[in-house]
């Protein structure tokens, strides 16, 4: 039904929620940032509800790592509101959100437990008990048998797992993924978005994704918003199309799938949508 | 299989200069050429002979020496790394500090182990200070390269994780520096034995140094040359065990074809 037009005018609407009674988890409000003389954010409006994944998709350099900096609570924006479960500061942001880098930045000198269970550690757990802590988590999204293994012993899409479930250990209810999986082979990275949504359908978090990839953010997302060049604005905001009960492969050579593609890849390149 | 390899290259071409030396040495051949009395140029085999003979006051006087370097040497990880990390969490007493202390390096040892007699006395006092100088600057400078290596995104990651200023630096910046902290010393380690012999020629009654600076006046060069290859085989054996304790603890600093093995 949203799926006709991408202009302007209906552009805010599907910046909101899907159904207004979902609680809004994170929520940018004529955000603007930027360094120096450089405008990165221009006027940014997002609600994010409970439980909802959305993607962000924009050309590199447009200032989608700024937004989640922005969200983690890592910077402050320059005018705006910008609030993490109706908390604004950034201290308080830093507090309910999970930031997952675009690389997994695993320390090499740690297990890949360990390295799951950073956080619970640095809550003051001893090593054992944060390794406990860590162990349901770790087997859930399939890592068993790879507790003791060394990062440079696992291959990229294994990192990926780590990173992610390192991220999810925190406990924190809002996930915020920096192209995840940007760095590795076009099968792994299917795999992985595949073992996202199982992952997410275990463990329900509120997430906002940045990639530069606008099929995996269609297929991985239950909203995408697509971002201009800099200074970053909306451009294109609609509910993904993609039928997660199906295998991927189907999911994504949907019709209403690939239209929706064609759709934000238009947007991406600048055009407008022919109404 | 690799590892005596690796040993085989070097042993070799020392045992080709130990044999070309003694040949040298036997036919005079040195000695010729810089018009020098054959005695002062001992051979190998002749330098063995005292390195045999005299063992008891080599052993002495080695572990004279191998007390104060690494006493001193101790004394200057305490001391280096310490100021390494209080100058990478303060970048004020950085700037500050930073140029002053690579200044301080053009400052000739030889100079200052003479004064450190002066004003510490006659002892061990003066040849830990002149050896903790000398091991000081590799080791503060390689840390605080080391934690100045860290991914500022890794830092990042270190907040959103929940980790505080404090946190950061044990459970990330001071792992990260680690390798960088070893290589210095094992560089420190290296020159330390310098420091010792500078040390003991300003003031002291013992160790190798001093012996030495008998065996000089005295001409009796094949002990001088045995003095030295003890100092040579402590130096190197200290590296490798400071080596080893990298290999063992800090193996995350090594080429990652190696330690994936």
């Amino acid at each position: 039904m949203r799926q006709t037009v991408a202009g302007p005018a209906q552009a805010p609407r599907a910046t909101e929620p899907a159904s207004p009674e979902v609680e809004v988890e994170l929520e940018l409000a004529g955000v603007r940032h930027g360094f120096g003389e450089l405008k990165v954010i221009d006027r940014l409006d997002l609600r994010v509800g409970r439980g909802e994944t959305v993607a962000v998709v924009g050309p590199s350099g447009c200032g989608k790592s700024t937004l989640l900096e922005l969200a983690a609570g890592l910077s402050e924006p320059r005018s705006g509101r910008l609030s993490v479960e109706g908390v604004e500061t950034a201290a308080g942001r830093l507090r309910r959100s999970a930031y997952m880098p675009q690389r997994d930045l695993l320390l090499p000198w740690l297990t890949a437990i360990d390295n799951a269970a950073l956080a619970p550690r640095l809550r003051g757990l001893s090593r054992e008990r944060a390794r406990r802590e860590a162990a349901p988590l770790f087997e859930r999204l399939g890592l068993d048998g790879f507790q003791r293994a060394r990062p440079a012993e696992l291959s990229g899409g294994m990192r990926q797992r780590v990173a992610f479930a390192r991220t999810l250990l925190t406990g924190k209810p809002l996930l915020l993924l920096d192209e995840p999986f940007a760095a590795l082979d076009a099968i792994t990275r299917a795999d992985l978005q595949t073992w996202l949504i199982d992952a997410l359908r275990a463990e329900p978090r509120t997430v906002l994704l940045v990639t530069h990839d606008v099929e995996e953010a269609l297929y991985l997302a239950d909203r995408v918003l697509v971002l201009s060049q800099r200074p970053a604005r909306s451009l294109f905001a609609e509910p993904s199309p993609a039928d997660r009960a199906q295998p991927r492969a189907e999911a994504v050579t949907d019709p209403a799938f690939v239209t929706a593609r064609e759709r934000a890849l238009l947007a991406l390149a600048g055009g407008e949508w022919p109404r | 299989m690799r590892r005596t390899a690796n040993y085989l290259a070097p042993l070799l071409l020392l045992l080709l200069l130990l044999a070309a030396w003694e040949l040298a040495a036997r036919w005079e051949l040195l000695a010729d050429l810089l018009k020098i009395e054959p005695f002062l140029i001992p051979a190998p085999s002749e330098i063995a002979v005292s390195l045999w003979e005299d063992r008891a006051l080599l052993a002495e006087n080695a572990w004279v020496t191998l007390r104060e370097v690494v006493g001193g040497f101790l004394v200057a990880l305490l001391v280096g790394t310490t100021f390494a990390a209080v100058l990478h969490l303060s970048p004020t007493l950085r700037r500050a500090f930073y140029p002053l202390v690579v200044a301080s390096q053009t400052i000739p040892i030889i100079v200052i182990a003479p004064i450190f007699v002066i004003w510490f006395g006659f002892g061990i006092g003066p040849i830990l200070a002149v050896i903790a100088l000398i091991c000081f600057f590799p080791i503060a400078v390689n840390t605080l390269d080391g934690l100045g290596t860290v991914d500022p995104e890794q830092r990042k990651l270190m907040r959103s994780l929940g980790a505080g200023r404090r946190q950061t630096f044990i459970r990330l910046e001071a792992p990260t520096a680690l390798p960088y902290m070893l290589s210095g010393a094992k560089i420190a380690v290296a020159v330390a034995v310098i420091g010792a012999v500078f040390g003991e020629w300003s003031g002291s009654a013992s160790g190798l140094g001093h012996l030495m600076l008998i065996d000089n006046a005295q001409l009796e060069v094949p002990r001088l040359f045995a003095a030295m290859t003890v100092l040579s085989v402590m130096a190197v054996g200290l590296f490798g065990l400071l080596a080893a304790i990298e290999h063992r603890f800090a193996w995350w600093g090594e080429p990652r074809s190696r330690s994936l093995t």
